[in-house]
Parts: C-alpha cells; structure tokens; sequence
C-alpha cells in the first residue's frame, strides 16, 4: 500500500522528521534516555528499559504481521548470522555499559543537556563507525559469513503455517514476564 | 485541557504507555515509510560524509560506504527528529540541565569530568563499531527486528544485554 507516497523521495524526509519526533519525545518521557535509569536497567535493578523495549515489540509485532497478513506492507528482515550478530552486539553492549546510552538514547540524552552523550555518545559513535567502515574488508567473507542465518524468523524455525501459532505463545511469555516484574516490585 | 497539559509536562510517563506509543509508531513507519525504526545506520552515515569532506572523495570508495552510501535520508531526518522531539520533552517535562558527569556516576567515581569523558568516548567508540558489526542497534534490532520475530535480531538482543549487564557489574560492583 501507499506505493507512492513510498516513492515520494521529499515527503518521506519530513516524514521521517516527523516520526522521529515522535520517537524521541516518548523516548524522553519514558526516561530511557536517562543514564540512572539505563544503568540501573543493566544493575537489574530497574527494569524500565526492558518494559519500554518489550511492550513495543509487542505491540509493533501484532500490528506489523496484522498487516502484513492482509498484504498492506513489507517486512525488513535483516539477514544475520553467528558471527554478525554475537561479536558485534557483544562489543556494543561492553560499550552501552561503559557509554551509558544507546544510540538512539544518546541523542535523547543530548536534548536534556547529558554533555557526556554528546562527546561520547554522538561524537564517540561516529568515531566507531568509521573505524569499522575501514576494517569492513577484512571482516567480510570471514566471520561475518561464519553461522549463516539468512533472514530466518522464529516462525520459520517452529513450521508454522500461520504466524500467530507463535506471535501469540510469545506474546503471552512476554506479559507473564513483565507481571512477574511488576509482582517483585522491579 | 489541564489534564492534557498536566500529562504533557510530566516527565515520567508510564513504560508501558511509551513502549505501546513506540509500537504503535512501528505501525506506522512500515505502513507509510516502508521503514523499521533505526539509529545507527545514520551515525555511519554521517561518519562517512564528514570522513569524506575531510578526507576526499577517495572516501567514498572505500568498500563499506560503497555498500551504505553516505547522504541524508528518512534515517537521518529520523535521529534529528528524535532530538527535535526529545528536545520538546524535556522542556516540557523542565528535565533540561546542562551536565558533564551523570550523579549515578559522580556518586561511585567522583566528579571528574576527564575520567567521565574518557570511558564515555570508549563506551562510544565500542557502541559504534559493535553497532555496525552487528548491523544494528538497540532500536534497529532491540525494538524493530524482534517485533518481526528475527532470530538474528533476538541473538544481537541478548547479546547488547550480556554485554551491558556484564560490564555495568564489572564498574558498579568491582572497582
């Protein structure tokens, strides 16, 4: 659906504007951009980020397979495997933990005034990226490759037919998971 | 009216009530944008097109950039609406304090701005390299990839957390 306006190179960037502020403004007011809060969340002594982050995916998956069951939309599947996503996200976490903010949060924590978000956060990012930009060639067709998972999902590995055999047991592990959370007070 | 104004300037909204806005935003982007929600992608990006105005345009040369071209696109305009709109929440929510070193941290490791600085851009670097390492972020796979069920999304997930745990406890509970 919407094809179109897909298309429409313009409108898209004043729509991605748009859908950031959105973004950003919920981020904010949950707290997550706070470095207490997501510190607190990697001490497992608050688990705000975890509530955020689960009740959106959650919610975004009911959607997304509702319409992508009636064919309006597109999935993004980002192709993976062992060696992409375990090194890689092993070292961003060692850097959340040291940094205190994701990037998405960084920017978020800029907008209250964290000045360690910025020279770290943004600055610190971007550093990084480029410095895996020039070692890309030497990662690529090595590890990257090694454990190909292809863009499997996890309908694909219980062979469902119908999706929702397993978005509706992970919907209901996810609930019980944060009633428990709310029962021990976290 | 006032308690629509009353919300708006709370500065702690319940997680669940952002994580269902974020959700339903998710909804949204598919339908409208055809886009996941994603930060890192336009951190490279902007890497890349500063490395090229300093650099030359042998930059763009380089196999990665060849691969994700830098310029500006609906992820850019997305993380500079993040900051427009979490900008807007904070002044609304009367959060916004200029600030070098977080109070978790000056409480545990003092008020040096140097020390902060120093582990913070480490912490950066890392979060970058990792982030492109693993194709994503905390966003791009945290919320995105595993609403869609991805297993390597739900891997890198887990992954941002050991990660994050293990060193929050190394800092916190250790040294």
């Amino acid at each position: 659906m919407f094809i179109n306006l897909h298309n429409n190179k313009k409108l898209q960037l004043i729509l991605g504007l748009l859908f950031g502020f959105c973004f950003g403004f919920l981020l904010q007011k949950g707290r997550v951009c706070d470095y207490e809060v997501i510190m607190g969340q990697l001490l497992l002594k608050d688990f705000t980020v975890l509530k955020v982050m689960m009740t959106a995916m959650v919610t975004g998956m009911i959607g997304v397979y509702a319409m992508h069951g009636k064919g309006w939309i597109k999935l993004h599947k980002k192709p993976g495997s062992l060696g992409t996503n375990i090194p890689g996200p092993l070292i961003f976490g060692i850097g959340f933990g040291l940094l205190g903010y994701c990037p998405g949060t960084s920017v978020g924590a800029v907008a209250h005034g964290a000045l360690d978000a910025l020279i770290g956060g943004i600055i610190g990012i971007m550093i990084g990226a480029a410095l895996y930009a020039a070692v890309y060639p030497k990662l690529k067709g090595r590890i990257l490759d090694v454990g190909d998972l292809g863009d499997k999902t996890l309908i694909d590995v219980f062979p469902a037919r119908n999706p929702w055999v397993v978005i509706i047991p992970v919907i209901t592990i996810v609930v019980l998971f944060l009633l428990v959370l709310e029962k021990m007070g976290l | 009216m006032n308690t629509m104004i009353d919300i708006l300037c709370d500065p702690s909204w319940s997680p669940y009530v952002v994580g269902i806005g974020i959700g339903m935003l998710s909804w949204l982007t598919f339908l409208f944008s055809d886009h996941p929600l994603g930060i890192s992608t336009a951190f490279a990006k902007t890497a890349g097109m500063i490395e090229k105005a300093v650099r030359g345009p042998k930059v763009a040369k380089k196999l990665y950039y060849k691969e994700n071209k830098p310029g500006i696109d609906w992820e850019w305009m997305l993380v500079i609406g993040v900051f427009i709109g979490a900008l807007v929440a904070a002044l609304t929510s009367g959060t916004f304090q200029l600030k070098w070193v977080p109070s978790m941290w000056e409480a545990t490791f003092g008020a040096n701005i140097f020390a902060r600085l120093t582990v913070a851009v480490i912490g950066g670097i890392c979060v970058g390299f990792g982030a492109r390492w693993g194709c994503g972020c905390t966003s791009g796979h945290g919320i995105s990839g595993t609403m869609q069920l991805v297993l390597g999304s739900w891997l890198s997930a887990i992954c941002f957390f050991i990660g994050g745990v293990g060193i929050a406890m190394l800092m916190y509970h250790v040294f």
